[in-house]
């Protein structure tokens, strides 16, 4: 299986994403520069958290009109997979790749703290590492990550399996209107949702973060190892 | 030709930046103050000829960039 990382300027956790795919896949993913013009060749894109440029304009506005984005954008179109961490799923949003947009977090303040998230989308690689309504802990660190659409399409992520995961407490709790459990304070605890063809999923913690015993836990495994068997059978 | 691009969160979009500054002016002893929403505005230089065409290009760069729709308003001037 062939991973690329996208890399742009202001990119900075590409190496925690290195270092996740390579203990899933066994080889080491490539990186890609935020002006190559191809992704061709590879099973699956990723954009890893950071900030890029700098975070100008919005999260993930610049970064979203970038030359590699193009090329992404036609592999995505082509059915390829394409996963986007924090930074990376504010750019799929800013290049509509996924709807709806992340805003600041509700409560103003730049959070860098452990969540719990509760698996909840249908068919499709990001989420087959788990069981539906499976819970799992995952570090979390940004300061733009309350996600919000229309009303409408919020309905139509719900009712189409299309939401991945959500905020809950350790214990599979959700509440939409807690600051203790729905940190961000995103739109109905949206944590990471699912492309129409389920090939695209942005998602805001950090499962790359927990995927070394050494790191103090492996809770994020199951997105790296899903991925994995799916694409490889 | 000056074009300026407004560009303001949505009604309905939570703005918790214009929240904190509403806070912090009624702090301050602003007695008073309702809602307060924060937006952004961008001084643009273009090369169009007439006001009609600097207005489109703002409106298409807006679109295109200056502003995310899913989220945000926009409205554009020529200043000069």
């Amino acid at each position: 299986m062939k991973v690329g990382i996208v890399v742009f300027p202001g990119t900075n956790r590409e190496r925690d994403m290195v270092q996740a795919l390579t203990l899933a896949t066994g080889r080491a993913p490539k990186l890609v520069w935020h002006q190559e013009e191809s992704v061709t060749g590879l099973d699956l894109v990723v954009l890893p958290g950071g900030f890029s440029f700098g975070d100008y304009l919005r999260s993930g506005a610049m970064a979203a009109h970038s030359p590699i984005m193009t090329a992404v954008r036609r592999f995505a179109e082509q059915g390829g997979y394409v996963l986007g961490v924090c930074n990376g799923f504010q750019i799929l949003t800013e290049a509509q790749l996924l709807p709806g947009a992340l805003l600041r977090n509700a409560g103003m303040r730049f959070l860098s703290q452990d969540c719990h998230l509760k698996v909840e989308g249908k068919e499709n690689i990001f989420t087959h590492g788990w069981a539906k309504g499976d819970v799992f802990r995952a570090p979390l660190a940004h300061g733009d990550g309350n996600y919000t659409a229309a009303p409408e399409m919020l309905d139509r992520l719900e009712g189409e399996g299309r939401v991945a995961f959500r905020y809950c407490r350790d214990d599979g709790y959700i509440q939409h209107d807690d600051a203790q459990i729905n940190l961000n304070g995103s739109a109905r605890s949206i944590a990471g949702v699912l492309s129409e063809n389920r090939r695209v999923c942005g998602m805001m913690p950090h499962p790359e973060n927990l995927t070394d015993p050494a790191l103090g836990g492996t809770d994020g495994m199951p997105l790296f190892k899903g991925i994995v068997e799916s694409l490889s059978t | 030709m000056k074009v300026r691009v407004f560009v303001s969160l949505k009604e309905g979009v939570l703005d918790p930046q214009g929240k904190a500054v509403g806070h912090a002016l009624a702090a301050l002893g602003f007695k008073g103050v309702g809602e307060v929403r924060i937006g952004r505005v961008v001084d643009l230089d273009v090369a169009a000829k007439t006001a009609d065409e600097a207005r489109k290009e703002g409106e298409a760069m807006a679109k295109a960039l200056l502003a995310n729709e899913v989220i945000e308003d926009f409205h554009v001037e020529v200043v000069a």
